[in-house]
């Protein structure tokens, strides 16, 4: 206990635990919005675009994060040249927002279309005899009600995109959980198990609340069929 | 780089599906959201098709034109930089070992988070309470921390603790195992949930003991049910190997940057590695995908690829509605149940020419509890609890109206029979 | 069910089997005798570097040279990669006997791990493209990027000596660098100007030029744990052997021949191996 809060005085802890909050919440947001596009990729009938959906989200689904990482790194930043900012903290921060954007959108878009084969047909048919086109089938009958049924694999995909955030060390986000834990054992290697019993607690702490937010709303919001 | 391996993953990716939800899925996706199309509409799907393709083309265009001709430095494309990357000394020498020591890893921590999974998912569902809750907090606590920070701290540990070799490898292994061990838990925990409640019973009244019964009876059912979900599971630990490189270990892909620093081609060693990544975990995949009808046999467990794994914080029952939700309609109207349907506990699986056989004999089996009071004395018939009339309704959709237009159509089928 | 659950195990049991036989291979060994483990760098072209089996450059060379003086014959070496971010762990660690990686003897290290040494004395300079004339010299990289590997130093001595302003980027091997560097991205790169002579003559092509203005000391020295008097001692008295009978200069010949490059005269070889700090200052 004492260590811990000595180790707690020495270094700003909860500095980086906000920065792999902040690396979540964006991503969060991106692969949201990413993953709805996706999704509706996918069960549009053009068949390029389904295609695309589908090899995109094959693609990100078997490939390691920590290649993807690197990726954004050498390929993107290094070679292509495509920069978010001159500085380089703030561009290596939102290459790696991307990286993380880009993998978790293939996840999305999976639990969404899990949500979507839990909406009944009938529910498409009646909205197609009402003379709605596929955009108004999609955003307004079959969507909503896919967010409902797929609460439970978002909330695990958040989970795992919070746990996937200190991967961003890959992406020389260098303030971030995991390179702050290995700075701290390498510089305090006789108190290695108060080092991580800290970081560990702290994501114990981030994770559980969203799992019981997971569950509740998905036992709240589950259409009863 | 990640568009040009997209494209590589387009020409490979075609997805060819037996299961029973990738099916489903299809006919929900193509027939029903849009109507047979019409010429007209056809017209317009053919152009947004083409121009879908040409934007896509030229996007994957754009990106490798980009990597041949840099704002700046050389041509990435260039068969100077893919040469030693493709070589046979590099496959020999690096890529190779590199996959040897990956799936190493990978098979010894699937092998260990089985074990630590059967361990700890039995741990949770024994009736006593101490061992419940000391199981409970481990795998909550092994799901919640990054496997990262898992990696660094046994890396130092084992290292500090005076293991000379191997102290990565072992971090590596342990902390895959304790992370998708975890993971397993739940899996077995929902798996022995899905079972039917008579097999449970029934090993009780042959004079099992709880535990003899989930070791002897339920897990072993339990763990072919789930047989495609740790197929899944594989593949996030195979992912997850790829963070050993963080770590020193040297995976396939801390040997493919190890080959680019010798020839100043780290980007195209690493595409070699991302598709070796990449073709194994898609195997995996569609293996995965594909087991369920071949177990389907063995088990009276409902073997089904999870959408994902159940999460894990302090309740499983979220797994069950999302899988209930995910009940497809029959043709006669109702749903049908993925769960295995029992008759009051009995071992009879309820099977589709049993249902048929009960319609027309007058039986409803949206409320079975009816027909059994009209044989059976109030004493002798065990009223369902609330929470079990709750389940068995969700299950057979609960409205009344419904009721008679379903069971009016079933007759009518089969008078037409 | 009975017969796919044996099946399972019987699957189980011959992957555990083929894991520890594997797992057997590679760690058992195949010669007989002690083994010495050597940390050296796998991705340093003329100080460090491997090739398939093969282990060339000036520090694999020492090592070798000293671990015969140790009593070791060249196949009970057991090399292992040593990269700049860890080389203090894998000492700590007891994972290697000694690192002989362009470790620099530092008072900071000091602190975690010993020294013996130095074997030679290198300078912190840069590399740049060939057609760049706008960097003559450390000064000149305000507002410029800058590239070094994950856990070194030398990209902070820059920026508190001779640029404010400069960008550092951190990847993890000086290749990934001099990708970088040709791709526009970092317009220097900064090490030991023995690594930095090595990488220019690796790429080849004259694409980059070392800039020969060594503004520090770098002392290098062959790293054991904490506390090993013993084996310094026996360390130190190879690396003396080593000057004396010509060895070091053969070594340093073999590895750098051909790229132009001379180590500064004054300091080398090194005639005192008392594990002498870096020359922290910086001549400006």
């Amino acid at each position: 206990m004492q260590e811990m809060m000595t180790l707690l005085s020495n270094y700003n802890v909860p500095a980086a635990f906000w920065v792999n909050v902040q690396l979540t919440l964006w991503s969060a947001l991106f692969s949201l919005i990413l993953g709805v596009i996706l999704v509706m990729m996918r069960i549009s009938p053009v068949g390029s675009l389904r295609g695309f959906a589908v090899a995109f989200v094959e693609f990100f689904k078997n490939m390691p994060l920590t290649i993807i990482m690197v990726f954004m790194l050498l390929g993107v930043f290094v070679q292509l040249r495509f920069q978010f900012s001159s500085t380089f903290s703030t561009n290596f921060y939102w290459l790696a927002i991307t990286g993380l954007s880009l993998y978790t959108s293939a996840f999305v878009c999976e639990s969404l279309r899990s949500g979507i084969n839990t909406v009944p047909l009938g529910q498409a048919e009646a909205a197609r005899s009402l003379g709605l086109s596929f955009f108004q089938t999609a955003g307004l009958i079959i969507l909503p009600q896919a967010f409902r049924g797929s609460v439970a694999p978002l909330g695990n995909t958040l989970i795992a995109l919070l746990k996937n955030s200190t991967v961003a060390a890959a992406a020389s986000v260098a303030t971030e959980t995991s390179t702050l834990m290995k700075t701290m054992i390498e510089y305090n290697a006789s108190m290695i198990i108060a080092v991580f019993l800290i970081f560990a607690i702290g994501y114990v702490i981030l994770i559980i609340p969203i799992g019981l937010l997971t569950t509740w709303l998905s036992n709240k919001l589950a259409v009863r069929r | 780089m990640t568009s040009a391996q997209a494209e590589t993953a387009e020409t490979t990716a075609v997805a060819p599906s037996k299961g029973l939800f990738r099916r489903r899925a299809k006919s929900v996706e193509q027939s029903v959201l849009f109507d047979e199309p019409g010429p007209r509409a056809r017209r317009r799907i053919r152009l947004f098709n083409v121009f879908g393709a040409i934007a896509i083309v030229a996007f994957v265009v754009w990106i490798l034109y980009r990597f041949a001709n840099p704002p700046q430095g050389e041509n990435q494309l260039s068969w100077d930089l893919w040469k030693p990357a493709l070589s046979a000394d590099a496959w020999i020498y690096f890529y190779l070992p590199g996959l040897l020591a990956t799936l190493e890893a990978s098979v010894l921590a699937i092998v260990g988070s089985m074990v630590f999974g059967v361990v700890f998912g039995i741990g949770r569902l024994l009736p006593v309470r101490i061992v419940r809750w000391i199981s409970s907090a481990v795998v909550e606590f092994c799901r919640a921390v990054p496997v990262l920070l898992f990696m660094i701290f046994f890396w130092r540990l084992f290292a500090g603790m005076g293991f000379n070799d191997g102290a990565a490898f072992w971090a590596v292994v342990l902390s895959l195992v304790l992370y998708n061990g975890s993971v397993v838990a739940e899996l077995v925990r929902s798996g022995v949930g899905n079972l039917p409640r008579g097999q449970h019973e029934a090993a009780i009244a042959l004079g099992m003991s709880p535990l003899r019964s989930l070791v002897s009876v339920e897990v072993p059912q339990a763990l072919i049910a789930m047989l495609p979900a740790m197929i899944t599971q594989l593949v996030v630990v195979l992912k997850d190997t790829a963070l050993g490189s963080i770590i020193t270990y040297t995976d396939l892909l801390q040997e493919s940057r190890r080959l680019g620093s010798a020839h100043f081609d780290t980007l195209q060693t690493l595409c070699v590695s991302a598709v070796i990544y990449f073709i194994i975990c898609y195997i995996l995949s569609i293996v995965a995908e594909r087991l369920p009808e071949r177990l389907k046999r063995h088990t009276i467990g409902v073997v089904r690829e999870p959408v994902q794994a159940p999460i894990a914080i302090l309740d499983p029952s979220n797994v069950l509605a999302q899988e209930r939700a995910s009940e497809r309609e029959l043709p006669q109207g109702g749903a049908e149940p993925l769960f295995p349907d029992h008759y009051h506990g009995s071992n009879a699986v309820v099977t589709d020419a049993w249902r048929y056989a009960h319609m027309e004999h007058g039986h409803d089996p949206r409320h079975p509890d009816e027909h059994l009071k009209t044989i059976l004395p109030e004493s002798v018939y065990r009223k369902r609890s609330q929470a079990e009339d709750k389940a068995v309704r969700s299950v057979w959709g609960d409205s009344d109206d419904e009721d008679a237009g379903d069971t009016g159509d079933a007759s009518a089928k089969d008078e037409k029979k | 069910m009975n017969r796919v659950a044996k099946k399972i195990l019987a699957a189980v049991a011959a992957v555990v089997s083929l894991a520890t036989l594997t797992g057997c291979g590679t760690s058992s060994a195949e010669t007989s005798g002690p083994k010495i483990t050597i940390g050296i760098k796998y991705d340093q072209p003329g100080v460090g570097y491997k090739e398939g089996d093969n282990y060339s450059g000036f520090d694999v060379d020492v090592a070798r040279y000293v671990a015969k003086q140790l009593g070791y014959s060249e196949k009970q070496i057991v090399w292992k990669e040593a990269p700049s971010a860890q080389r203090e762990a894998l000492l700590q660690n007891g994972d290697v006997d000694f690192i002989i990686a362009s470790y620099s003897i530092t008072a900071d290290r000091k602190k975690v791990v010993d020294f013996a040494g130095p074997y030679f004395v290198a300078g912190q300079d840069l590399l740049v493209r060939s057609d760049d004339t706008s960097i003559k010299s450390a000064k000149d990289l305000n507002g410029k990027n800058l590239c070094t590997v994950s856990g070194s130093t030398s990209a902070q001595v820059i920026k508190d000596n001779f640029a404010k302003s400069v960008q550092i980027m951190e990847l993890s091997g000086y290749a990934e660098c001099v990708t970088a560097l040709i791709s526009g991205t970092v317009d220097a790169v900064t090490t030991d100007d023995i690594i930095l002579a090595g990488l220019a003559h690796a790429k080849g092509n004259g694409l980059l030029k070392v800039l020969g203005q060594p503004f520090t000391k770098e002392t290098y020295g062959i790293g054991v744990k904490k506390g090993d008097t013993q084996l310094i001692s026996k360390i130190n008295a190879a690396l003396k052997k080593m000057v004396d009978d010509g060895s070091w200069n053969k070594a340093l010949d073999s590895a750098t021949g051909g790229t132009g490059y001379t180590p500064n005269k004054e300091w080398n070889p090194p005639k005192n191996f008392d594990a002498e700090n870096s020359d922290e200052t910086v001549r400006q």
